[in-house]
């Protein structure tokens, strides 16, 4: 099983939520976070005076899958949250010890 | 939800009868004023001109417009002013920045019956402050009527100035935030009506020697706007940089609402100096409207070259500035003269915030000198040069003949710079030996609703 988080421009959201759905992903969470990477924050404007904002706003999507998926998820987000400009965000993929359905206490590959 | 209901049914029925109550006794005295009343019934107001050298009377049309004026003033500094300044603070600053305009106006208006009014408009004493004699409002009864409106009731004038008072120091208030401790401003509040704003009202509207001398000032272009621009700028120098000092409204919906009920409540501020329901208090009614309109319009247009965009904020602050400029000029200036004044008030503060704040590298939060100072300055003396003696007589400017209005324009704005420069350092100073200016680092950085009152404007 692995959890596989993405961050990703905010406006990318819909496409990649409905390309995961389009290939059988059941689930997903998402997040609105603020961050910066090499694209060092950016500009506002109030009042013609320029300040910088470290923190971009981005958003955070967190989808468990099982293993034999994972690859096609990886490649769909990436294909779908890419625009070639600085700032498309980054994915994170890890292994999962255990999933457990609360309800009815189903685990592993079974709770996904 | 029965009893709820059960509840609701009991404050209609009680509200209600308590409406009838007061219908009926209205009813019995209704017919007793309007009698009496010249501007009621045909009748009398024939006989009223036959009276000739008649006393100061009230007069109804007068007194409804002005008790109007009057609350729309009030409503400028709450909610108005506390929603345009709280919009733009940051998150976890808005309540203390609201409730800083939220104090002021109760603490003006506890001061101004005790002794504010008689010293700002009551008398005179060598042409500097007015007297003692209405301390306490006392002789100002019911129908009393002030040498100063000679047409409504005196009770109505203190509230109208009252207003006037009470926004001046709230709008200093801009400068301070995020960083000025609640109990510094409680304190700076009333010293600085008391030092500040009484002196120089009366210099100007109280019969003091600025009045003399015939300095124009409508609605408080120096008495107000420069006033609080220059303890704006002051105090911003004197308590310092915030620690960070990035613009990051909280939200900036609340400022687009203050804006607009600073605008709505600026007609009761404009067009109710004219303290009449007359042809100058439309004159400056629609002065007001124009001025506003093509202010925000112009700031607009530069911010959409200067800064590539058209922001919300920009068209906000715009329109705050026209209200400014043109609140000393709105009854005496003619329709084109809005407009240059609109146009003007659009641009230069734009430049005062955008450029000139940051080379000079003083930290004034929501720009009250920037917008306040500099666009009251700007109406100061361009009404010392648009000022059309056909709008009303008692002001002629550069352009209609009368260089020395202008001259006397740029005396009234540098003594009050001067002076009040000066007494605002005093009293920061004093403040500062009180009770200290600025909160600690942890409690700016926590944010000062929080530290300041216990409470925050979001919970999440």
């Amino acid at each position: 099983m692995k959890k596989i988080e993405a961050i990703i421009k905010p406006f990318k959201l819909d496409e990649v939520k409905d390309a995961l759905n389009a290939i059988g992903v059941q689930g997903m969470t998402m997040t609105e976070v603020k961050g910066f990477g090499r694209q060092k924050g950016h500009v506002e404007l109030y009042r013609g005076a320029e300040y910088t904002i470290a923190f971009v706003p981005k958003i955070k999507i967190e989808v468990v899958v099982s293993d034999s998926m994972a690859e096609k998820v990886v490649a769909t987000v990436q294909d779908k949250a890419k625009t070639g400009k600085i700032g498309d965000g980054k994915l994170f993929i890890s292994s999962l010890d255990e999933i457990i359905r609360i309800r009815t206490g189903e685990k592993g590959d079974a709770a996904i | 939800m029965k009893r709820m209901i059960a509840l609701v049914l009991m404050i209609g029925l009680l509200i209600f009868a308590g409406s009838l109550c007061a219908e009926e006794k209205a009813q019995p005295n209704a017919p007793a004023p309007a009698a009496a009343g010249p501007a009621a019934t045909p009748a009398p107001a024939d006989t009223a001109p036959a009276v000739a050298p008649a006393p100061p009377k009230i007069d109804s049309g007068d007194t409804a417009w002005m008790i109007v004026a009057t609350a729309l003033v009030m409503l400028m500094t709450l909610p108005g002013l506390a929603l345009f300044y709280g919009g733009i603070a940051k998150r976890k600053d808005v309540l203390n920045t609201m409730a800083m305009s939220f104090v002021t106006f109760c603490i003006v208006s506890v001061l101004w019956v005790l002794y504010g009014y008689s010293l700002a408009f009551v008398g005179d004493v060598g042409g500097v402050i007015g007297d003692a004699s209405k301390f306490f409002l006392s002789g100002v009864g019911v129908n009393s009527i002030s040498d100063l409106a000679k047409t409504i009731p005196e009770n109505i004038f203190v509230v109208f100035q009252l207003t006037f008072a009470a926004i001046t120091v709230a709008l200093a208030s801009g400068a301070y935030i995020e960083r000025m401790k609640f109990s510094a401003w409680v304190l700076f509040s009333v010293l600085w009506m008391t030092i500040v704003y009484l002196p120089v009202a009366h210099w100007v509207w109280g019969g003091g020697f600025l009045a003399k001398l015939g300095a124009l000032d409508f609605a408080g272009g120096t008495v107000v706007h420069i006033n609080a621009g220059i303890a704006a700028l002051v105090g911003a120098i004197v308590l310092g940089k915030r620690r960070e000092a990035t613009l990051m409204p909280g939200n900036l919906t609340l400022t687009v609402a203050g804006a607009g009920l600073l605008w709505f409540g600026w007609f009761g501020f404009n067009a109710g100096s004219a303290l009449a329901s007359n042809g100058l208090a439309g004159a400056a009614f629609i002065n007001t409207n124009t001025a506003t309109a093509v202010a925000a319009l112009s700031w607009m247009v530069v911010d959409w070259f200067y800064a590539k965009k058209p922001t919300v904020l920009g068209l906000a602050s715009g329109a705050v500035a026209g209200l400014v400029a043109i609140t000393p000029a709105a009854g005496f200036v003619n329709t084109s003269g809005a407009i240059v004044i609109g146009l003007v008030a659009g641009i230069v503060p734009y430049f005062a915030v955008a450029i000139i704040k940051p080379k000079l590298g003083y930290d004034d939060s929501l720009d009250a000198f920037g917008i306040h100072g500099v666009a009251g300055t700007l109406g100061a003396v361009l009404t010392g040069v648009f000022a059309d003696p056909a709008i009303n007589d008692a002001g002629k400017g550069l352009l209609y003949g009368n260089p020395g209005q202008l001259m006397t324009q740029l005396i009234a704005v540098g003594v009050t710079v001067v002076y009040d420069a000066v007494a605002t350092l005093l009293i920061f100073m004093v403040v500062k030996a009180i009770v200290g200016l600025r909160v600690d680092t942890e409690e700016e950085i926590t944010g000062l609703d929080d530290s300041q009152h216990g409470e925050r404007a979001y919970n999440m």
